[in-house]
């Protein structure tokens, strides 16, 4: 198994690289659910102006 | 109706904000879960089940979050560009969502490009950076979808920002076949294709399976985040429509 987390010499290269693959998948995925989130707030904001303006 | 017709159909509706919005919606946990699988059985065949390679030993497994990463940042590119002009020609608003949601992906991908080909070119080249013609030009592209998100948001009016940026994207698309290209072009340190290349791919079953699968994982993840992002994008640009109260009470 140590031998698997050595990768031949190459860990220092290797699992940086998947780490850094895994931060870019979850920050896509938390940065888009986020701007959603803000466009319906700001959409729902709009609808409750026009609401009480008219 | 003739396939023609249903074809016309089909390309109107994906001009209507709302028909695109619920298409969005209902498309993203699909295609997040088979990217999921994907990029699941990828990462365990591609770190455990296949064997290391005879020049590169343990370190070629980076291939398999460096290509499909390095084959999305100019995919989303020329997604964006086509979005793009597609908004400026015809004046569709969709085409401006989908460009917009767009942009901050492929500006992800192609960062993550830059580092794990950095990481990756240290033990084989002897150097974290080289300005070799596939390096600068991947760079290109990062500060393109740098600039195409900042001129959206430096106007006051939305719809001149659209405009602005979209003007960018089509014409920043020359860079994408200089990025392909380059290693063929230039006297390049990278190397040169090894899947998408006339002929059979360079390379045994067992190690090209997990890169197909990280491959088609990714680019169903960028499809998965782009639904998220366009109901946003599109919301954006809707916000008077009648059909926005019944999307945002759900």
């Amino acid at each position: 198994m140590s031998e698997f987390w050595s990768m031949g010499g190459y860990a220092r290269y290797v699992w940086p690289c998947f780490g850094f693959t895994a931060i870019v998948l979850l920050w896509n995925l938390w940065a888009a659910r986020r701007s959603l989130r803000a466009a319906r707030l700001r959409a729902g904001r709009a609808l409750a102006m026009a609401a009480s303006e008219s | 109706m003739t396939v023609e017709r249903i074809m016309w159909t089909w390309f109107y509706k994906l001009a209507s904000p709302p028909y695109v919005y619920g298409v969005a919606a209902a498309l993203m946990p699909w295609l997040f879960g088979i990217a999921a699988l994907a990029i699941g059985y990828g990462v365990v065949a591609g770190l455990a089940i296949a064997p290391p390679d005879y020049q590169q030993g343990e370190a070629f497994r980076m291939i398999y979050v460096h290509v499909p990463s390095a084959i999305l940042s100019v995919t989303i590119y020329t997604i964006m560009a086509c979005a793009s002009a597609v908004a400026l020609i015809w004046r569709i608003k969709v085409g401006h969502a989908v460009a917009a949601a767009s942009a901050p992906i492929g500006a992800s991908f192609t960062l993550l490009t830059l580092v794990t080909g950095s990481l990756w070119g240290r033990p084989m080249w002897g150097t974290y950076w080289a300005w070799d013609p596939r390096l600068t030009s991947e760079l290109i592209l990062l500060f393109l979808y740098v600039g195409v998100m900042s001129l959206r948001s430096a106007f006051e009016d939305p719809a001149r920002g659209d405009r602005a940026a979209a003007l960018l994207s089509v014409v920043g698309v020359v860079n994408v076949p200089i990025v392909h290209f380059s290693v063929v072009w230039w006297n390049s340190l990278h190397q040169g294709a090894t899947i998408v290349r006339l002929g059979a791919p360079k390379m045994p079953g067992s190690m090209l399976w997990p890169l197909l699968s990280m491959w088609l994982g990714f680019m169903l993840f960028y499809g998965a985040v782009l639904c998220i992002r366009l109901q946003g994008e599109v919301l954006n640009r809707e916000r008077q429509s009648a059909w926005v109260r019944e999307a945002i009470k759900s």
